[in-house]
């Protein structure tokens, strides 16, 4: 193959695996806007996401669109749980507190998972004919493509609550300044409960579209795409919901590259090379701007 | 004055005490080999969660790539001792003095950030450091490093956690320490009576860093082998539920962290999940009713009958 | 005339195209006690932030005791010999009233790292040093029988009284404050303000303070400039700046 369509390829392959990053990185991107959480435990949630997806399929017997819907459903309960449970009695504790509580949630969930669905990696079963698309010498598979389909309609669903409905307007009121919209009338429990119902669910969907791809889950997946999906709220700056998006799309199109061109050993790498970088150079992100303490 | 030095005598006294009496329960077969490593190890974790605990207690700087250090400390170490043959002590510090620095070069820019943003550039910088051993086929890339001569006995583990201990209780009840907890405190005011917060914080990396390079090298030569897998972000969180659990900002609940996981991890040897599990809920019911951890600021020195014994006891 | 400590000439902070402070003209002598006052958001908060380094000058120069301070970090500003007091209380709240004023020391300390570690040479003597100066400080601002207790555990006026205690312990030239008599009652505001000109007679301290109590200021300033939209509208003693048309404006309101 040439240098060119292996590039091509590679960008496919790249932006399948970022549409994963992307569905992640929102829900991490949307609570942090407005709690100002690192919520550590979202990877975890994402792999909570892919086995109710799982047994949904192996057990109930749905198809895949069932699945997801089933997921979703299941898995934002759970974020709100979690909220619920761990995050909400600490909302006025320093914001270290909450993040260590974070470190413990994904923990327990992890672990809790292991014990039981044990800790032996799943095959995810084919949900859809193993179908590829031939362009030229370029090679788009099915899998590709309902992830990008998926990925593309939730996307649209996203912004029109974000955008249009009420609950929408006090999730971006609230990320703007919680005291503020709580003068207004917004009910912030309820916002926040609502930010980690979606957060969660798009997680979830991430999750099953992961199995989908990959075939094997695990109760300890969720770590590094967690950890890389935060990368990508960084590059696209923290708390805009675009920001996330994109942010995921650049992070796995470099991931692709990084394992297609140089090592796939250098990937996980790559990523939080991208973090320091963004840190340090702009900690507000692509879409950013910079707020400093006031004395 | 002189009390101050007199209770670091009073404090070695004991230190050599409860090694004797340890060392005579291992010969005589009371403690097993189990036991015995187990031993080891939590001399060597609680180098580990006190040198953290400079970093994340004592100056407020939440890092999360202590196995990343201890990993430099660990592989300069066996390189030193296995292919150059470098007497141990030396090996140890060479790994401690390279952690050192490169905590140095990784604080320089990245000390700037603040809060969760450092605990995950410390997380990524930790993990950088792990692929780039493991891509290095000099040290043996993935599959690990072999054929490391066993030099580690309790004897060093011990020895090198007192003056361990020493050092770090001596760093912050001094003007440096004080520096340090200022920044914790409040960085602004900190700036304003006259503390270089710049220098401090990155000192407190790198003291930090060396201590768990040194105890990288007691770790790794207390095996044939060592792999990049041995030191993970999750390790780094494992000190990390030291020094939480312990008290952020307390020597003495380093210790009590670093002894209490090290011992429920040995028990619970064959139930990881249950192990894990017991963290996670420790650390969430923490957060809720005793943030500060079991010890909080306070020294074990300043209580009741030690207080006693050592007249006024170094405060922390 | 005693000798010149701080003089500051046209100084400009723009954030953003906004003029927080423009064309700022200042001097202090040695020893002198001088009021800066104005409305809220005059600025007066960001001319303190320029004379202690935490922001920089887009425009002018400021000299403290001969050389120019601008360029320089916060906490090098204090090394020269400038402490400050904060609006908002900012005090190391979750340590000992004793340590909070220790810490201000720092920049006196001579022992280094070695002998810190392995408790040699200066060490005792300047610790021991540091303890009995600290408490004596202590007893000038009557907190001596709190050393022990948490700073923030204080009533709020003795938290007032700490970070001036706080901030002599580094031993400056020139003490900045920032509204001290913030949330204080007329009683405690009184006890202040021999407090203020006792410690500058004792140390002797050059002050310049931030007020909006106008007795106090009135009261103890030798001097006074007022501020308005990052200006000077007035300066000079107090009797002078009572009768100035601007002021009276300023601070009423309408077109006296």
């Amino acid at each position: 193959m040439e240098l060119s369509q292996q590039l091509l390829q590679q960008l496919i392959n790249g932006i399948s695996l970022g549409s994963i990053y992307a569905l992640i990185a929102l829900g991490y991107t949307m609570i942090y806007g407005i709690i100002k959480l690192i919520n550590f435990a979202h990877g975890d949630i994402y792999m909570v996401g892919a086995y109710v997806g799982f047994f949904a399929i192996t057990q109930a017997q749905v198809s895949i669109l069932p699945a997801l819907l089933i997921s979703m459903v299941v898995t934002g309960l759970l974020g709100m749980l979690v909220e619920k449970l761990a995050y909400k009695p600490l909302r006025h504790a320093p914001r270290i507190s909450i993040l260590i509580t974070a470190i413990g949630v994904s923990f327990f969930l992890e672990y809790a998972s292991m014990y039981f669905v044990s800790p032996t990696p799943r095959t995810f079963p084919e949900v859809i004919d193993n179908v590829a698309f031939h362009v030229g010498d370029l090679v788009i598979n099915g899998q590709q493509l309902l992830i990008l389909g998926i990925t593309v309609v939730l996307m649209a669903i996203l912004t029109y609550i974000v955008q249009k409905t009420k609950l929408g307007k006090a999730m971006r009121a609230a990320s703007f300044d919680t005291e503020t919209a709580q003068l207004m009338g917004v009910n912030a429990d309820q916002v926040i409960s609502f930010t980690f119902v979606i957060g969660s669910s798009l997680a979830a969907v991430a999750g099953v579209l992961v199995g989908v791809y990959y075939n094997s889950i695990d109760p300890l997946m969720g770590i590094m795409p967690g950890l890389k999906a935060f990368v990508a709220a960084v590059l696209g700056g923290i708390g805009i919901l675009p920001g996330a998006v994109v942010g995921g799309l650049v992070l796995g199109v470099i991931e692709a590259l990084v394992s297609g061109f140089i090592s796939s050993t250098f990937r996980d790498a790559a990523a939080f090379a991208i973090l320091i970088l963004v840190l340090l150079f702009k900690p507000s992100g692509l879409f950013g701007k910079n707020t400093n303490e006031k004395v | 004055m002189n009390l101050l030095r007199r209770n670091d005598l009073i404090m070695l006294a004991f230190g050599i005490v409860v090694f004797a009496v340890l060392q005579g329960l291992m010969e005589e077969g009371i403690i097993g080999s189990f036991w015995k490593l187990n031993l080891m190890l939590i001399g060597i974790n609680i180098i580990m969660s006190v040198s953290l605990n400079l970093i994340n207690g004592y100056t407020g700087q939440f890092s999360l790539g202590h196995a990343g250090f201890m990993a430099v400390g660990a592989y300069v170490g066996v390189v030193l001792t296995t292919n150059f043959h470098v007497p141990f002590l030396g090996a140890l510090l060479a790994g401690g003095a390279a952690a050192g620095f490169l905590g140095f070069l990784i604080g320089l820019p990245t000390l700037r950030l603040r809060g969760d943003y450092l605990a995950i550039a410390t997380l990524g910088l930790g993990e950088i450091i792990r692929i780039v051993i493991m891509n290095i086929e000099y040290v043996g890339g993935a599959a690990g490093f072999r054929n490391i001569p066993h030099y580690t006995n309790f004897a060093w583990v011990f020895f090198i956690m007192l003056f361990t201990l020493f050092f770090i209780k001596n760093f912050v009840n001094s003007s440096h320490g004080r520096a340090c907890i200022a920044i914790r405190e409040n960085e602004i005011a900190a700036e304003a009576m006259g503390v270089n917060t710049t220098k401090y914080k990155i000192m407190a990396f790198t003291i930090g860093a060396a201590f768990a390079g040194i105890a990288g090298g007691l770790f790794a030569h207390n095996y044939y082998i060592i792999s990049p897998a041995s030191f993970t972000f999750m390790q780094s969180f494992i000190f990390l539920i030291m020094v939480v659990l312990g008290g952020l900002g307390s020597i003495t609940g380093g210790i009590a962290g670093a002894f209490f996981v090290t011992f429920i991890s040995a028990a619970l040897a064959n139930w990881p999940e249950y192990r894990m599990i017991i963290f996670a809920l420790l650390l969430i019911l923490l957060m809720f009713y005793r943030p500060q951890g079991l010890f909080g600021y306070v020294e074990i020195t300043n209580m009741g009958i030690f207080r006693k014994i050592l007249k006024r006891g170094g405060t922390a | 005339m005693a000798a010149e400590l701080m003089r500051v000439e046209d100084v400009s902070e723009v954030f953003g195209g906004l003029k927080a402070v423009s064309d700022f003209n200042f001097y202090i002598n040695k020893g002198e006690l001088v009021g800066l006052i104005g409305p809220n958001g005059a600025g007066k908060t960001t001319v303190f932030n320029l004379f202690t380094g935490v922001y920089q000058p887009t425009t002018g120069t400021i000299t403290f005791n001969g050389k120019s301070i601008v360029g320089l970090k916060p906490y090098q500003i204090t090394q020269r010999g400038i402490a400050r007091t904060f609006q908002n209380i900012r005090l190391f709240s979750e340590l000992s009233v004793l340590d909070n004023v220790k810490i201000a020391y720092h920049c006196h300390v001579k022992y280094g790292l070695l002998e810190t570690v392995l408790r040699m040479g200066r060490y005792f003597q300047e610790e021991k040093e540091i303890e009995e100066e600290s408490m004596k400080l202590l007893s000038v601002f009557k907190l001596d029988d709190k050393a022990d207790e948490m700073a923030k555990n204080l009533p709020y006026g003795a938290q007032r009284r700490l970070e001036i205690a706080r901030a002599l312990a580094a031993k400056p030239k020139l003490l900045l404050l920032d509204e001290p008599a913030a949330g204080m009652n007329p009683q405690e505001t009184k006890e202040l303000m021999d407090m203020i000109r006792w410690i500058r007679k004792e140390f002797g301290l050059t002050v310049l303070l931030i007020e909006h109590d106008m007795n106090l200021v009135m009261g103890i300033c030798e001097r006074i400039y007022v501020l308005e939209y990052g200006m000077v509208i007035a300066s000079g003693h107090p009797e002078e700046i009572k009768k100035n048309p601007e002021v009276i404006r300023a601070y009423l309101g309408g077109g006296a």
